[in-house]
């Protein structure tokens, strides 16, 4: 189990469209994904998990992930978000 | 049996043909024996494929007039359909708690709604919206009650509903759309502007009665008058399809002299602009014979987004508009947000009277970063153009002292950065709020021009709500309080040598035009679609006639003698 902290960007906050494009990128990865904000915790496979953190502009999360392609996961989630959510170039 | 109902004339036309109701008028979750788990969750399942077709094939065929963030949400709706934590509760609900798929799917989706309201912010609150939104339609579905959207209508119909939202345009099937029938709204809502806007016929306010309609009852809507005869016998038939025939010719004829100016008979000029709200409607007002912009509405740069829109992005809008209209005038209106439209972003708090509360001109000053980001942006886009600034609900000489000292301001501080903009910029107000017509000749001394909302003004002078069927009917812009109130403004203005103009929806009915010209009214400004016609009726008089009308329309007790007097005047006399 790896885990990472990222720092939301600050025009965005994880609202719907970033939010979408970080539930996608999740649900390339086998392993379990956990996205945490202050108290509340979120699958990050699940928009409506992820929406529901209310993680806005500046937000502090940790991204936890567990399983076989663990480490991939966090590295591209982590760069997602610290790229400010442009759109994923697909993975060859 | 033949019979009819009325409500308020919201949108001129005839529509022949059969009512098609847009939402249902009740869900009930009834008790009905739950079959095996297994069954429940399969029919959840087909459900919910049924939606995600429905917003697929959607995306798909708006592909060119969806924005991204527009796109984005539906995409956001797709995912929320899917929803890997929503179905493992679901499924828990359905095998381990035995409901029948409905409840289930409801409990569900509640859950995640009060999830989303109950986080601080207005953003992720306006999401539980769309998980209202999509729940609703796989319930819908379930319910065997197909949730009917706006862009699968199933032939050309008079759609019903309780109210529209503008949020519906978007999903509109136009292609089968005969006209609208709600039991909300006053003829100044927002159903009746955006039914004026696609030329279709509207009746609204017309209340509970409406419910008794059925899908597929044959109508006539009569969109002038607000009448809506049902289960037509074939003598109403006749009649209506030769008044609709006339009202086509007459159309045609119309568009067919539209790009021309609007002249009366003797010749007298008046400029016929249009009021519009994004860039697709300023092409259409281009189309339609528009001289010019009497309104933008610029609060479309500000809603549906997560964050206000930043200088570049209104910059660029204001350009297009600006190009499409070429060297006319363009009126822009700074932001008038507040009462019954609020982007998320922005906590103008919850008022008991948003109408007349805190919104427009004085949320802007209050917040001059804000607003004078879109006054720089205003003035770097208005380069070669004939740009023309006006600020929305004047009450005081102060308030629009101050917005013209905050445009001052912008101005110095564009030029002492070296950045390019416009020197020639006329600067003026709109005339909504009583203060400002009993106080005119004071601002006619500050102001470059006048513009008449019509709208608000008509709220404000009968003090009653335009939104609230009860009421409506007093908000009645057609009408000699409304009249005298122009005439003391034009009269004020002209002394200064300054121009007026009207931009209600009082501009776009056919009997005000004589009278607005023999006011001496300059400019009148409507929905893209009302300006042929009204160029057409502007052709039809003259201006001693108009000057005669007007003069006894000041005297007259209500708008209806007033209408009398205009039909009953012989046009070249």
């Amino acid at each position: 189990m790896i885990e990472a902290v990222v720092k939301v960007g600050s025009d965005v906050g994880l609202h719907a469209r970033p939010a979408a494009l970080f539930v996608q990128e999740a649900n390339k990865y086998q392993a379990a994904i956990t996205v945490i904000y202050g108290q509340r915790s979120g699958n990050a496979k699940s928009i409506l998990g992820v929406l529901g953190l209310g993680a806005g502009k500046n937000a502090e999360i940790i991204i936890r992930a567990e399983g076989a392609d663990e480490i991939k996961a966090l590295a591209g989630l982590k760069s997602l978000v610290e790229e400010n959510f442009r759109e994923a170039i697909p993975n060859n | 049996m033949v019979h009819s109902i009325k409500g308020s004339p919201a949108a001129p036309g005839i529509a022949i043909g059969p009512a098609f109701w847009v939402q249902p008028v009740r869900l009930d979750l009834d008790q009905r024996p739950v079959e095996a788990p297994e069954v429940e969750f399969k029919r959840l399942e087909e459900s919910r494929d049924h939606v995600q077709e429905s917003i697929q094939v959607l995306l798909e065929r708006s592909a060119e007039a969806l924005g991204s963030e527009e796109r984005a949400i539906f995409e956001a709706h797709l995912l929320m359909l899917n929803d890997p934590d929503l179905w493992s509760l679901v499924k828990e609900k359905i095998y381990t708690g035995h409901l029948p798929a409905e409840t289930a799917w409801d409990e569900a989706i509640i859950f995640y709604i009060n999830q989303l309201k109950a986080i601080d912010d207005q953003y992720f609150q306006a999401r539980a919206l769309d998980v209202q939104d999509i729940g609703s339609q796989v319930l819908h579905h379930l319910l065997g009650m197909p949730e009917i959207s706006l862009e699968s209508l199933p032939g050309p119909v008079v759609v019903l509903a309780h109210d529209l939202f503008p949020s519906d345009t978007i999903r509109l099937d136009r292609s089968k759309l005969l006209g609208f029938c709600t039991c909300e709204g006053g003829a100044l809502s927002h159903t009746a502007i955006l039914a004026r806007g696609l030329g279709l016929p509207a009746v609204i306010g017309i209340g509970a009665k409406l419910n008794h309609l059925l899908n597929g009852t044959p109508l006539i809507l009569n969109g002038m008058t607000g009448e809506v005869i049902v289960d037509p016998d074939e003598s109403a038939l006749n009649e209506f399809s030769l008044l609709q025939e006339k009202q086509h010719k007459i159309n045609a004829e119309a568009r067919q002299n539209a790009q021309l100016p609007a002249q009366t008979l003797n010749g007298q000029r008046i400029e016929v602009v249009a009021n519009i709200g994004s860039i697709q409607d300023a092409r259409l007002a281009m189309d339609m014979g528009a001289e010019g912009v009497g309104l933008l509405r610029t609060e479309f740069l500000y809603m549906d987004r997560t964050s206000a829109p930043d200088e570049k992005t209104q910059r660029d809008a204001y350009q297009v508009i600006l190009n499409t209209m070429g060297t006319r005038p363009v009126v822009i209106r700074t932001l008038d947000i507040g009462g019954d439209k609020s982007p998320a972003y922005m906590d103008l708090g919850k008022e008991m009277n948003p109408f007349l509360g805190w919104r427009a001109i004085r949320v802007c000053l209050e917040t001059p970063g804000f607003f004078k980001d879109q006054l720089r942006s205003l003035l770097q886009a208005g380069m070669g153009h004939d740009l023309r600034i006006m600020f929305p609900m004047i009450a005081t000489l102060s308030e629009f002292r101050q917005a013209k000292g905050m445009l001052e301001e912008t101005r110095r501080e564009l030029t002492s950065a070296g950045i390019p903009h416009t020197e020639k910029v006329q600067v003026g107000m709109m005339v909504e709020i009583p203060s400002a017509v009993i106080l005119v000749d004071a601002f006619a001394r500050e102001v470059d021009f006048f513009s008449i909302g019509t709208n608000d003004l008509t709220q404000y002078t009968f003090a009653a709500d335009r939104t609230n069927p009860k009421v409506s009917s007093l908000v009645n812009a057609f009408h000699p309080a409304i009249f005298r109130q122009i005439d003391r403004v034009v009269a004020a203005a002209h002394a200064r040598g300054i121009w007026v103009g009207v931009c209600g929806e009082l501009a776009g009915d056919a009997d005000a035009i004589p009278v607005l010209l023999g006011l001496g009214v300059d400019e009148m400004s409507m929905a893209p679609t009302a300006i042929p016609i009204a160029k057409q009726e502007i052709r039809t008089w003259s201006m001693e006639t108009c000057e005669r009308i007007a003069k006894q329309a000041l005297d007259c007790e209500n708008g209806d003698e007033i209408r009398q007097l205009v039909r009953t005047t012989s046009r070249a006399s």
